[in-house]
């Protein structure tokens, strides 16, 4: 911070040294780019769904706490399904390109998705994954400012779990989709104070003869979980 | 300070013409309620020097703290701390933040070189949200910083609501505002573990709303750490000062 405020006022004050030293950059021309975003999930008992990869200019905001989930963040969250949440991202004038994975993967396991386009540097990745024991959470980062990687570096980031506010969080059998319960994924009823939130985390079942815990829930102890839930690592390939 | 007048001495040095200046930090503070369901009572931000402090974790809380963490009250750390060691920004959501809620605060802090944010947590017997005496940067730019709940262990978490229990030392939650709670629970706890302020358990709660251990529901009103999101943006206020 010392460092840039310094230059910062030396270029206020020398505004023609400033224009001089203004040359052509490279990283501001369009040319091609390859990123490779690697997802751990950190989680006990939650296998995360097939992730969504968005790479987008400044000015894209996927999702922000305290406002509603839009459709396709809903699909993701409550389905894990990215199709939507990658076609609505793709929509949006901001978009350089939208990617994804097709399987999920569990606890330990990684997903890497290499994506390849053209772009100057203005890049901000975001990128979304439902925990699939769950009714309607999810973990991810939004808004990543990625552009200034050079070549072979990489940034990595620990993500916290959000809850998507569309899907009362019951933990009843018959709504969950992952393998804990195989129940039902995406409902578009929206059931809960609609706006997007940290998660509260999961109830359970417990353990039997624990007092605490919600009879009616089908999870178990294993699927609690605590932030962070995954670690997300971004490559500049090329 | 020492780094800006390292830096200023020499553009003063430069640009006679420019009047000097005195830096004063100038604050937007901007704070966001993270939690799924639980609510903010009305929140104290304030600006002051090292004698002032507001919680120690793994201390006893003080008896402002205590009327603030149990009752919401926040006039007693108001009163004790006084200009010109400390200056408030008392209840600027007016009135309690909701989850997911945002509120803006912008403060001048003049020279006082810290930072601290409390608010207790709705509903619980003695939890609060807490940022104790951050040092104030001073670098202009934008800080982001994540607080943890914690619980003020002055009171036992039985976790049962009842109206006017929101006097320091009186036991019971004073209030579940979202109404989404339950009744007649028989209470989780009859001890407090730990009595010096630390960081909050979460609730316990069940899913009985006539009966069961708590009056909270095991499925709203937890939380995971952290609670809040706090992003100061700190920018260097001129002050013009006599030549």
């Amino acid at each position: 911070m010392k460092r840039s405020y310094k230059k910062s006022i030396i270029l206020a004050l020398f505004p023609v040294v400033a224009a001089g030293m203004t040359g052509c950059s490279d990283s501001d021309h369009p040319r091609e780019r390859t990123f490779e975003v690697t997802v751990t999930n950190l989680s006990a008992n939650q296998p995360l769904s097939p992730v969504g990869v968005v790479y987008h200019a400044d000015g894209f905001q996927a999702w922000s706490i305290g406002e509603e989930a839009s459709n396709g963040l809903e699909v993701l969250a409550e389905g894990g399904d990215n199709t939507q949440f990658l076609s609505e991202s793709a929509s949006d004038s901001s978009n350089i390109t939208t990617d994804g994975n097709n399987s999920p993967f569990g606890p330990g396991h990684s997903a890497t998705i290499s994506t390849t386009f053209e772009s100057n540097s203005d890049i901000e990745l975001t990128v979304a994954t439902m925990l699939v024991n769950t009714n309607d959470a999810f973990t991810g980062l939004s808004g990543w400012s990625i552009g200034e990687l050079e070549v072979g570096e990489e940034l990595s980031r620990l993500s916290p779990i959000y809850d998507a506010g569309t899907e009362a969080n019951t933990e009843a059998e018959g709504t969950i989709p992952g393998p804990a319960d195989g129940g039902e994924g995406f409902n578009s009823e929206r059931e809960e104070n609609g706006v997007v939130t940290r998660h509260p985390g999961v109830v359970t079942a417990g353990v039997e003869g624990g007092f605490d815990e919600n009879p009616l829930s089908t999870l178990d102890e294993s699927h609690r979980f605590d932030a962070p839930i995954a670690k997300i690592v971004v490559r500049r390939v090329n | 300070m020492k780094t800006f007048s390292k830096i200023a001495k020499p553009l003063l040095l430069a640009l006679p013409l420019m009047a000097s200046q005195a830096p004063a930090a100038e604050l937007d503070i901007e704070i966001t309620n993270l939690t799924h369901g639980i609510f903010f009572t009305p929140l104290l931000v304030t600006a002051h020097d090292n004698s002032v402090d507001f919680f120690t974790t793994g201390s006893a809380a003080s008896a402002e703290l205590q009327a603030m963490a149990e009752g919401g009250n926040i006039t007693p750390l108001v009163e004790a701390n006084l200009e010109p060691n400390a200056i408030h920004s008392a209840n600027p959501a007016g009135g309690l933040l909701a989850a997911s809620a945002s509120v803006n605060v912008n403060m001048n802090t003049g020279d006082l070189d810290y930072l601290s944010i409390v608010s207790m947590l709705l509903p619980t017997n003695d939890g609060f949200v807490g940022l104790d005496s951050w040092s104030i940067p001073e670098e202009a730019g934008t800080y982001t910083v994540y607080l943890n709940g914690y619980d003020a262990g002055t009171e036992v978490n039985n976790e049962l609501v009842a109206e006017g229990t929101g006097a320091p030392g009186t036991l019971g939650i004073p209030a579940n505002p979202g109404g989404n709670g339950g009744t007649n629970g028989t209470g989780v706890a009859t001890t407090e573990a730990n009595e010096t302020v630390h960081v909050h358990r979460g609730n316990i709660g069940d899913i009985d709303s006539t009966g069961g251990a708590s009056d909270l529901d095991s499925r709203i009103h937890r939380w995971l750490n952290p609670v809040a999101k706090v992003v100061i943006t700190v920018s260097e206020e001129a002050t013009e000062t006599a030549q």
